[in-house]
């Protein structure tokens, strides 16, 4: 009896103990993302002013984000996550938050309000498209084109894909079917706003991948969003899709013949989700830095690096100019309203639901 | 004659028990010694091993997570055609609400999504609304849960879930051979989702390619390195084992800047006028691409134990053979072939084993016709996330490995392996 006190006795001096260590932070973050330029920005734009208003704290960066929700899911069946911060595109938030892998957010408390007061919530608006979820950027996947390669007029609708007699060559399409089916029904005379409920059916399916079998023998599937801008490089194909800063960096950093073709461009998201079931001292920490790292200013600075849009209203007066070229990005970012004329919004919630069903006769069709 | 007495041991014990224990005291040294190694790789290859094949039939979580809907549905006939009766949609209510606040109601929903696209947004949004609701107060379910959803109203659904509910699976197996559960049992997929059937067919049949090809250019070059002076044949090893030190990557990507039709290969034969400037050969992003790239990193699997054999193998019968009349061929066909033989065995079955799990090479340089299995599993480790179905294809290839394996050894024997 005296034994079962004492040991009462010490469990809650323990549980006290832990409890007065949690009010402090975890001095160590490790934060997950894409590496390249895109993870380089990240570091100069949130973590480099972070660390420099906190003194002592170390990141390290893990460049895992593309095998990020396998991975995440190993290290919890594992009971050993150790990462902190894992920075994902919109659908794996999701998925993430669906297998309880990821930790639910409340915008209004956890992230920063805009500068004039308005909630994160009302900030980030329709992007916050998971409990999980906090936003950074817009990107688009879209298309770029060789313009010494089209002949005299340049693509400028996304149908100039499926096009082989104005545009003879090949092309460099994403090696799965999201994007793909949806250009390809657009470009069979589908109305942009019945993309899905056709998709959704058998023959919709049929239809999208009898379009897609116009152009199967010219199209070099790519899987790395690297691959395009390389193709293009090497003349390899005469258009690709990919990222809009993969594109970006080729024509403004390398001075590569490249033209955009922003018409159809896909609209994604990506942004951060916090794993589930963290240590109290590592999650002060890390909330801490996910509120400084997704207020307005943060994300404004961000497009100096890299061209892509950033996810809150109130950051898009503050773009500015690119920091080493001295360019103005805002007519580079896809939701500049020049380029943002016609796009395919990407239905992530129909996605969820019909992606391994769409990609099992995708692939079937694929290997015929 | 007496009877014999037992044979006894300098301190009075009967021999055969001496012996026994000693014999007994000496194997558990042995096991001793052995045993972190063993330990070793029971812990990090076996019972892995072991967990990734169970996870190809487990299937608890259904059960799991809805254990009332698993009981209330199990009397429910799917052929009927009609929607199960209110108990099962109370059972589904009480369970959901509890799945919701447990936030366990999507992971079965992702689960059940496999088998049928859109369970997955049916359970998500109906966990929503489940949070708040009181399961007992709240009923009758049924006409609620078919307005929340009309997916509720969807016989194929329940079917799905009463399919699914045992705690064990055939289905990702079945999956894995193309086919489904049907309402009258296992049946083929449509024909516009088979895709397993030909990767595993198209796996099997490049890598007998990959370790012909591999055969044909390595013999010559072992036999170079087992019959030139030492300084020399050095020389060539170097040549043979560089390759093998560096980077696959680097590797595959050097075939790419090679074959590639603006590539090192089609620029010079357009330039010696063999092909047209608009008809540059394809190379690569297919099958000719992947078997000429997996040859050459393979090359040195099938090199090495040729050369260790044949280095075994004296010059001198050679030149018997040569002394008593046959013809170069001949000596080389009847007498020199036949030894080496082993290091064949050997350096295909590298090869072969080799070849038919790789995925990165084939991913970066096959394209659509160029991918294996393996690419495939790896698609469904980390971007689907299907692990049991990734685990029936793992299953069914190691099962094929082996059958190949112990074929192997019924035609050639395994003793007619030689590693060196």
């Amino acid at each position: 009896m005296k034994l079962t006190k004492t040991l009462m006795a010490t469990t809650a001096l323990t549980v006290a103990a832990s409890a007065a260590v949690a009010e402090d932070m975890a001095m160590e973050m490790t934060l997950v993302s894409w590496g390249g330029s895109y993870q380089a920005s990240q570091h100069k734009a949130y973590v480099e002013p972070y660390l420099a208003a906190n003194p002592g704290v170390t990141v390290t960066w893990d460049e895992s984000s593309a095998e990020a929700v396998a991975k995440l899911r190993a290290m919890d069946e594992a009971g050993n996550v150790t990462w902190d911060l894992v920075d994902v595109v919109a659908s794996d938030s999701m998925r993430l938050c669906d297998e309880g892998l990821a930790m639910e957010l409340d915008a209004d408390t956890d992230l920063a309000d805009a500068p004039d007061g308005t909630k994160a919530s009302e900030d980030f608006g329709d992007l916050l498209v998971s409990e999980c979820f906090a936003p950074q950027i817009v990107y688009s996947t879209t298309f770029g084109y060789r313009t010494d390669l089209v002949g005299d007029t340049a693509p400028t609708d996304i149908c100039a894909i499926f096009d082989l007699d104005a545009y003879p060559g090949k092309r460099a399409l994403q090696k799965r079917p999201i994007d793909n089916m949806e250009w390809a029904l657009y470009c069979d005379g589908v109305e942009k706003s019945a993309i899905y409920d056709t998709l959704g059916t058998a023959e919709g399916v049929d239809k999208a991948l009898a379009k897609l079998d116009t152009i199967k023998d010219q199209v070099v599937w790519w899987t790395a969003g690297a691959e395009t801008p390389q193709l293009l490089a090497d003349g390899e194909v005469v258009m690709g899709s990919t990222f809009n800063g993969r594109l970006f960096s080729a024509i403004a950093e390398q001075n590569q013949p490249i033209g955009m073709l922003w018409d159809m461009q896909s609209f994604d998201l990506d942004g951060w989700v916090v794993p589930a079931n963290l240590p109290a001292d590592r999650k002060a920490r890390v909330m801490d830095f996910l509120k400084f790292a997704t207020d307005t200013q943060r994300l404004a600075d961000q497009a100096k690096y890299i061209s892509y849009g950033p996810a809150r209203k109130s950051s898009a007066p503050l773009v500015g100019q690119h920091a080493e070229l001295g360019i103005d990005m805002a007519p580079h970012m896809p939701t500049d309203p020049a380029n943002a004329g016609n796009v395919h919004i990407y239905d992530y919630e129909w996605w969820a639901d019909n992606r391994d069903d769409l990609d099992a006769k995708f692939q079937s069709w694929l290997a015929k | 004659m007496s009877k014999a007495e037992p044979m006894l041991a300098a301190d009075g014990t009967p021999l055969k028990k001496s012996l026994a224990r000693a014999l007994r005291r000496q194997k558990m040294r042995a096991l001793m010694l052995i045993a972190p190694l063993l330990l070793f790789i029971l812990l990090t290859f076996i019972l892995p091993v072991a967990d990734m094949l169970y996870r190809s039939v487990e299937n608890g979580i259904v059960s799991e997570t809805l254990p009332r809907t698993v009981v209330a549905l199990a009397d429910w006939d799917a052929d009927g055609g009609e929607l199960p009766d209110e108990a099962v949609y109370a059972a589904m209510a009480a369970d959901l609400h509890d799945a919701a606040n447990a936030k366990t109601h999507t992971k079965v929903g992702v689960r059940l999504n496999y088998e049928q696209p859109g369970i997955s947004s049916l359970f998500r949004k109906a966990g929503r609304k489940a949070k708040k609701w009181d399961p007992v107060a709240d009923g009758p379910w049924k006409d609620q849960m078919i307005d929340l959803h009309k997916g509720w109203g969807d016989p194929a659904i329940w079917r799905t879930i009463q399919t699914y509910s045992p705690p064990v699976t055939q289905g990702y197996y079945l999956n894995a051979v193309d086919m489904r559960v049907g309402p009258d049992g296992a049946e083929m997929r449509p024909e516009n989702e088979q895709i397993y059937g030909i990767l595993f067919g198209r796996t099997m049949k490049m890598s007998l390619m990959i370790t012909l090809s591999c055969i044909m250019l390595g013999y010559p070059v072992a036999w170079l390195l087992a019959n030139l002076p030492a300084r020399k044949a050095n020389m060539l090893m170097i040549l043979v084992l560089l390759p093998f030190w560096t980077s696959l990557l680097v590797r595959t990507s050097a075939w790419k800047i090679m074959l590639q039709q603006q590539g090192v290969i089609n620029d010079v034969l357009v330039w010696i006028g063999l092909v047209a400037d608009e008809n540059r050969l394809v190379m690569i992003n297919n099958q000719f691409g992947t078997v000429v790239a997996m040859t050459h990193i393979l090359l040195p699997f099938m090199i090495l134990p040729m050369y260790s054999v044949m280095q075994t193998i004296p010059p001198s019968y050679l030149r018997a053979a040569k002394s008593l009349g046959a013809t170069n061929w001949t000596a080389f066909w009847r007498v020199y072939f036949p030894q080496s033989v082993p290091g064949i065995g050997a350096g295909s079955i590298l090869v072969f084993i080799l070849a038919i799990g790789y995925y990165i090479t084939p991913a970066l340089v096959g394209g659509t016709t160029g991918t294996f299995i393996s690419n495939r599993i790896a698609f469904h480790i980390s971007t689907s996330l299907n692990w049991g179905l990734a685990a029936a294809l793992g299953a069914i290839l190691l099962a094929v490995v082996l059958i190949l394996y112990w074929a192997y050894d019924k035609i050639v024997g395994i003793d007619n392996v030689k590693l060196g």
